[in-house]
């Protein structure tokens, strides 16, 4: 099990190639790297993001990601998932989170990768703040995140 | 019984975390919540809308039915925005 909580950065090449090292049954990782965007609103008509504040409940959050790792595993034949999620200050372009699934085959490992983060985005305790020019304010969860953790309900992969 | 706040309900309410002791009508985490929204306007307006109230019991999550006793950690918080 490799899930950590931490405020400093991480190095994307070092965690990937550390998941699969020695273990020559891995056939591929899938990964995803999300970043703090510098518009609320991809298409540019949103407020700036000088800076983000990611909160989080200690303890909990641990707990929740260590129980989506293991239904991943429930799920998927994968032979090592990595979940690193930072808390604290961050910047436009900065890392927030790191997903990884190494299996023998690639559907194993992409489909266990985007539950991950689908999962993740609904019960992780985090919430993050963002700073613009009109002052600081809390991002609002979103219905979009909730429909795509729900379809891994309805789904048997 | 430890009651945690986060985010905009940590900032409306003002603490993050502190020890209650409520009577003894108070079972479960719904009678709670209603119990913390008698105790000053800060704690009505945070808990008004208990649509976006999510609450976790000893670090799980759990329904507005679910038991509480003392000794209990309760934490209250938005709809989770990480990822």
């Amino acid at each position: 099990m490799a899930i950590r909580v931490q405020a400093e950065d991480f190095d994307v090449g070092a965690e990937l190639a550390a998941l699969s090292d020695g273990n020559p049954s891995i056939g591929g990782v899938a990964s995803f790297v999300g970043l703090v965007r510098d518009m609320s609103k991809g298409d540019g008509s949103g407020d700036s993001v000088s800076a983000m504040t990611l909160e989080h409940y200690p303890g909990m959050t641990e707990r929740q990601l260590a129980a989506i790792e293991a239904e991943a595993r429930t799920r998927w034949p994968l032979d090592g998932v990595l979940i690193i999620h930072r808390y604290g200050r961050l910047l436009p372009g900065d890392r927030i989170v790191l997903a990884a699934c190494a299996s023998a085959h690639r559907a194993a490992a992409f489909e266990a990768c985007w539950f991950l983060m689908d999962w993740l985005k609904t019960k992780a305790p985090f919430w993050k703040q963002e700073e613009t020019p009109a002052g600081a304010r809390w991002v609002a969860a979103k219905e979009e995140d909730d429909q795509a953790a729900e379809r891994w309900y309805k789904r048997a992969p | 019984m430890r009651i945690l706040y986060f985010a905009w309900l940590r900032a409306k309410i003002g603490t993050a975390e502190e020890e209650v002791a409520p009577p003894a009508g108070v079972a479960t985490t719904g009678d709670l919540i209603t119990w913390l929204q008698s105790r000053g306007p800060n704690y009505a307006d945070a808990l008004a809308n208990r649509a976006v109230v999510k609450v976790a019991v000893n670090q799980d999550y759990v329904s507005m039915d679910h038991p509480v006793a003392p000794g209990d950690e309760v934490a209250l918080f938005p709809p989770v925005t990480g990822g």
